[in-house]
């Protein structure tokens, strides 16, 4: 069942209310832009019991801004920070300060394992991409696209702005969870 | 104990029931794309339904037992012989210690399963030995030279069935039920009557997807839809209107409109089509 949501923001709240007090019979829940998808065991939870829970649960206020955040640390000597900065008509010595005076949340997950969609509210970015993607964007490259950072868990391709890397490890398949930034996850990121 | 791939074949993946549950951390589920075969084979040869079994894709591949060894071939059919002598699908087989299995070309379905005593006992990624061919994990397609370690003898005995009565998978047209996905209201009534007609499977199809040949899907709702959860059965329609039928290694999330889902009961069926087979839709109703 796809539960649909007004906002970012709503959807985000609406994950982490549903997974705080998911049922027997849920297998999995994936949060997304303006959705969440609920994935449940008909034997156990009936689909009109599922949706019934899904209407029924208030999303959650965001958590406060004193929580707990994973701090990773980031050299700023991406490819794309001088362009970038220019394209939001910042010199890149105040983009890296916004980048690092904001607390991210992680969103949702898509594109790879382990590739979290951080947003920051408050931060007003909208940074477009690039014109072109790269065949091979290097693992640990802190990247931004619209309103979005997020950190490449291994080389892939890509077409976010690369505004610098990190040496930590987004994904270890030997940790639980596999993820460094799972969804709801708050993030700094520290200059160094 | 082990088991010495002399021949890879076409495909040959280690598969398992899968690693469900990690979506949103970015990780499909995979495993056995034919379920029912998979369980099939591993029920055959007394293991738990759910150990780890090789699915190979078109055939071509050949096995060596090192030990005295039970295994059960089920899924696509083809000619599959133990030291040159015809073994019966869908039957417990014992294998002599240097015997070879050969699995020719499927002539009826695509994907066969080949359990053996015990299950293959590869390294597990993230709780399961299935490969997820997408997003590269878990253990390595199989090739020439590899040893497969094989797990303890289990608790069951050979059950005491000779034959499983299963027909081999239809070359005729497959129906499989179809619900209605949360983007049906992007699309015209046109494109969902066209949805339920006639289709045929793109030689261009995998884990990740059946891509399906035929006309054109038009949408009512252009512009982009956010990316969105994508579930194993999920018909989603790329801008030129053509429609995939998501498999067992789909992307987690995706940004093409899912105008309609095939229903769980019809999932086994899509992983036996083969290319140029003829698929066709019924609209059921959510229970």
């Amino acid at each position: 069942m796809l539960a649909e949501y007004d906002s970012l923001e709503a959807a985000m709240g609406a994950f982490a209310a549903l997974d705080a007090a998911a049922p027997e019979g849920v297998i999995d829940l994936v949060p997304a832009a303006r959705t969440v998808l609920v994935r449940v065991d008909p034997r156990v939870l009936p689909l009109p019991a599922a949706r019934r829970w899904i209407a029924d649960t208030a999303p959650a206020a965001p958590a406060a801004a004193d929580t707990t955040a994973v701090t990773i640390p980031v050299r700023y000597d991406g490819p794309d920070l001088a362009d970038t900065a220019r394209l939001l008509g910042l010199t890149t010595a105040e983009l890296v300060e916004r980048h690092t005076a904001a607390t991210w949340t992680s969103a949702f997950i898509g594109f790879a394992p382990g590739f979290a969609y951080l947003v920051a509210t408050g931060l007003d970015l909208a940074v477009p991409r690039r014109a072109t993607s790269r065949p091979r964007v290097p693992a640990g490259s802190v990247a931004l696209a619209g309103a979005f950072s997020g950190v490449y868990p291994r080389e892939s391709p890509g077409g976010w702005q690369l505004i610098g890397t990190t040496d930590a490890v987004l994904w270890n398949e030997q940790t639980s969870p596999p993820a460094l930034l799972a969804p709801g996850t708050r993030v700094r990121f520290e200059a160094v | 104990m082990t088991l010495h791939v002399e021949a890879s074949g076409a495909l040959a993946l280690v598969q398992d029931a899968g690693r469900p549950g990690l979506a949103r951390l970015g990780v499909g589920a995979a495993g056995a794309m034919d379920r029912a075969a998979f369980s099939l084979a591993n029920r055959l040869v007394g293991n738990p339904s759910d150990v780890a079994a090789i699915e190979l894709l078109l055939g071509g591949m050949r096995l060596r037992f090192v030990r005295r060894t039970w295994f059960a071939v089920t899924g696509a059919w083809g000619e599959v012989t133990l030291d040159g002598a015809r073994v019966e699908p869908h039957t417990a087989t014992l294998a002599a210690p240097g015997a070879i299995l050969a699995l020719g070309a499927a002539e009826h379905g695509i994907r066969y399963y080949v359990a053996v005593r015990g299950g293959i006992a590869v390294p597990p990624a993230l709780g399961s030995r299935s490969r997820d061919t997408l997003a590269g994990l878990g253990p390595l397609a199989l090739s020439a030279g590899d040893l497969l370690p094989l797990g303890p003898e289990p608790v069951d005995p050979i059950p005491s069935v000779d034959v499983v009565p299963i027909d081999p998978p239809s070359a005729a047209t497959a129906e499989l039920e179809l619900l209605p996905g949360p983007r049906r209201d992007w699309f015209t009534d046109g494109a969902w009557q066209r949805m339920l007609g006639d289709w045929s499977v793109s030689a261009r199809s995998d884990r990740t997807g059946i891509r399906l040949e035929g006309p054109a899907l038009d949408r009512i709702v252009d512009g982009e839809l956010a990316s969105e959860g994508m579930v194993h059965g999920g018909i989603q329609v790329s801008p030129d209107g053509a429609p995939t039928v998501l498999g067992p290694d789909h992307p987690v999330t995706g940004g093409y409109p899912v105008i309609g889902v095939v229903t769980d009961a019809s999932l086994d069926a899509l992983a036996q089509l083969r290319p140029g087979q003829r698929v066709r839709f019924r609209a059921v109703a959510a229970r």
